[in-house]
């Protein structure tokens, strides 16, 4: 065992911290209350040009290729500062990592450099759809073909940085006859394309800064070779690259929870009641010593997950452990740190209202906690049979 | 043993029950979204008794029991916590100690507009340095003549943007601590009286959260409430009946939220079923119930020792803690059930779990409420 971070790694880690505190720290709680989204991408462009679009993506498409374990790093870093940079992110690496694992050599050329360079702000990964959450196979958005083209129809929601983004990966059903989660295939489609609508932007909880849209398509026409992969072997890609997302958002959790805890104890060593600072009460230290627990494991569950998916060895239900385990972890460390700052850490005034808000949708997305519990399980037991 | 509610408490219930599905429950939204409670809601609420629901009918009151107050905020609380905490923070911590420290005078003074909505009622204990430690108020007072002169600021006012009537701590010397402390009836409306901001807040954002300054405010003699130097003790006593109308918002929220959650279990497919077919919703369900029952019997319990005038420090302190961390559980978990949903403004458990948190925070947080207890346990 060696739990020691390479030279490489902590440099990415160094860089990402120094960044996340000059650059997005100073403007996240303004980004919270406020629309300012030419400042929200201009640091996406600044972190692209430092190479964290692609950090997993081989440097013939402009990636880093500094591998799983500096992504999770460089997630947790950025999400100490702002939640919304981090998700979208993560979300461009996971977009970059799935056209690099099933595109052709065109559409790798096309689309993955633009992402890494930061020409395109953002891509989306859009498979979520109004009745298909949990269970992505129910999906009904239908591509048909008609000549040379691809005719899409149907409707995604809740799609990360649907406005900006400058590709959309996409699932949709192109054999209805098949069995469930068989006949799907996945298709990139730019902004432009004809009959591609970007619907409303959800007024969320937090994560203000990152857009949430519905995605609509309207008869839309795409050419026929923005299929991507094979043709209705399009659904296992799209479980499977979740997989590496996890370990983004998990690390993004853990970012979020330590940059509570962190405020919060901060506070309670300077904060004087009953004549004493509440850090010398031990109902305030165990608060402190439960959080950094449960976060110092999940850092390690993330590690795991991240390091075996650098050696190139299973990781799927690692990957869903950490992500379940990192981000419920966050959600208990921020309500603590609410509870720490007591009534101050209700108001705006104080970040950790923010927090807490922008860390309640990491046990939702990227699979629900309870959809990572299916796979643990399911895993698990398989082992057994 | 009789976990049965009354014909007459049930009757109650259900007729706040129509008055919130008819006239709070369509505006909640509105209300989180606008920071504020219509004037005519709240006007409303006066007509219908809620705001002197457990005060006797001789000063404007409605005259009924605890038990009634503790439904009446439990089932608007269900569909508007916001609206909830007005009820709870004008009834408890201002009608309550007219009602219990006032002079007969006082009594006839105050309370026919407090009781009846007309003027909305507020607590002001809490400063920026004084919190948990409420003994450490630095607002200071001094008699000049036939007044008292108030010099200070506080924080965190529930419904102080009414500028209404203020339940106001001062203290003659800091060094006295708890023994300096005096309380006041002010009207907030007096020369001198600034409201230096209102909160914004993670939720019930409809309820007003407000910082108050005081500069020389001139307080005639009479408006001590008990003696001077019972301050403290006033405070106290006041929080401890505060507390289960807390409970009762919390319970309210969490309610709201289950409902929610259960109607839409029923409603959403996936995987070729409805989620409730699934066992880890079930036990999700399972789950939020009990922990809603539980708090309920505990709420119910203080509210019934509380009216046949026992003691019931403990209980209160026991309800405020399980219940509001039934509502910061329930609520979480109904957004999950709602799943990506849940996040969204468009469904209401969003503002629910939001509305939820402060319940474990105000009315003395719930870690003073452990002091309170553990302090019992050990003596």
């Amino acid at each position: 065992m060696f739990l020691e971070l390479t030279q490489e790694q902590k440099l990415i880690q160094e860089t990402s911290r120094d960044f996340a505190r000059a650059e997005l720290e100073p403007l996240a709680a303004k980004l919270d209350r406020e629309d300012d989204r030419p400042a929200f991408l201009a640091n996406l462009k600044k972190l692209a040009e430092l190479g964290f679009m692609g950090l997993n993506v081989s440097a013939a498409y402009g990636g880093s290729e500094a591998g799983a374990v500096a992504f999770s790093v460089a997630m947790t870093e950025i999400a100490r500062a702002c939640a919304s940079t981090a998700v979208t992110v993560s979300v461009n690496n996971m977009v970059c990592e799935v056209i690099q694992a099933i595109g052709s050599q065109e559409q790798k050329e096309a689309y993955i450099p633009r992402i890494c360079s930061g020409e395109y702000a953002a891509g989306s990964f859009a498979l979520t759809e109004a009745g298909a959450g949990s269970d992505p196979a129910g999906m009904t958005t239908t591509a048909v073909q008609d000549g040379d083209q691809w005719v899409l129809n149907g409707s995604k929601i809740f799609i990360t940085s649907a406005p900006y983004a400058g590709v959309f990966v996409v699932w949709a059903i192109t054999d209805r006859d098949a069995p469930r989660g068989k006949g799907i295939s996945c298709f990139l489609v730019e902004p432009g394309a004809p009959g591609l609508v970007i619907g409303k932007q959800e007024e969320k909880t937090g994560q203000h800064a990152s857009a949430t849209c519905e995605v609509i398509f309207d008869d839309c026409r795409i050419p026929r070779d923005a299929l991507m992969g094979r043709l209705n072997d399009g659904f296992r890609f799209a479980v499977g690259e979740l997989a590496g997302g996890r370990i983004g958002i998990g690390s993004l959790g853990l970012g979020v929870g330590l940059a509570a805890m962190d405020f919060a104890t901060r506070y309670a060593t300077g904060r004087v009641q009953f004549g004493e600072k509440i850090s010398s009460f031990q109902a305030i230290q165990w608060m402190i010593a439960d959080a950094y627990t449960e976060l110092e494991a999940a850092r390690l569950l993330l590690m795991q997950a991240a390091f075996r998916k650098d050696a190139g060895r299973s990781f799927a239900k690692e990957a869903s452990m950490a992500k379940m385990f990192a981000t419920e972890a966050a959600n208990r460390a921020c309500y603590s740190a609410v509870q720490m700052l007591g009534g101050y850490g209700y108001t705006r005034d104080f970040p950790v209202e923010r927090y807490a808000r922008d860390a309640r949708v990491t046990t939702i997305y990227e699979g629900t906690n309870e959809i990572q519990r299916v796979i643990i399980a399911r895993e698990i037991l398989h082992s057994f049979a | 043993m009789d976990f049965e509610l009354s014909q007459d408490h049930k009757v109650l219930r259900d007729s706040i029950r129509d008055f919130v599905v008819k006239e709070i429950k369509p505006i909640a939204m509105q209300i989180d979204e606008e920071h504020m409670i219509p004037d005519a809601l709240v006007k409303r609420m006066g007509e219908m008794g809620f705001l002197g629901s457990c005060l006797p009918e001789e000063y404007g009151g409605a005259g009924l029991d605890m038990l009634s107050y503790v439904i009446l905020v439990e089932e608007v609380s269900k569909a508007c916590g916001s609206s909830g905490v007005l009820i709870s923070a004008h009834t408890s911590l201002a009608c309550g100690p007219v009602y219990t420290f006032g002079t007969e005078e006082q009594k006839r003074k105050w309370l026919p507009d407090l009781n009846t909505g007309k003027v909305i009622g507020c607590f002001l204990l809490t400063e920026p340095d004084a919190g948990s430690d409420a003994g450490a108020i630095s607002t200071s007072y001094r008699r000049d003549g036939d007044d008292f002169v108030i010099n200070g600021s506080k924080i965190f006012i529930t419904n102080g943007g009414y500028r209404g009537t203020g339940i106001l701590f001062a203290t003659s010397d800091r060094n006295l601590k708890h023994k300096g402390v005096s309380a006041f009836i002010v009207d907030l409306k007096s020369p001198g009286v600034e409201i230096l901001r209102n909160e914004k807040k993670l939720g019930i954002r409809g309820s007003y959260t407000t910082a108050f300054a005081f500069d020389n405010v001139r307080i005639p003699a009479e408006n001590l409430l008990g003696e001077e130097g019972e301050g403290f003790k006033i405070a106290m006593d006041t929080l401890n009946g505060g507390r289960i109308g807390i409970a009762s918002q919390a319970l309210g929220i969490a309610e709201g939220a289950f409902d929610l959650a259960l109607a839409y279990s029923k409603e959403r497919k996936q995987f070729g079923h409805p989620i409730c077919d699934l066992q880890a919703i079930q036990f999700k369900l399972a789950d939020m119930y009990a922990r809603i029952e539980t708090a309920k019997l505990m709420t119910y319990k203080a509210a019934c020792l509380k009216e046949s005038k026992k003691s019931y420090v403990m209980e209160s302190a026991l309800c405020k803690m399980i219940a509001s961390e039934a509502a910061t559980y329930v609520t979480k978990e109904a957004i999950q059930i709602h799943g990506g949903y849940g996040y969204i403004v468009d469904y209401e458990v969003e503002r629910m779990y939001r509305d939820a948190k402060i319940t474990e925070i105000y009315e003395g947080t719930n870690e003073v409420q452990r002091v309170v207890v553990s302090k019992l346990l050990l003596s």
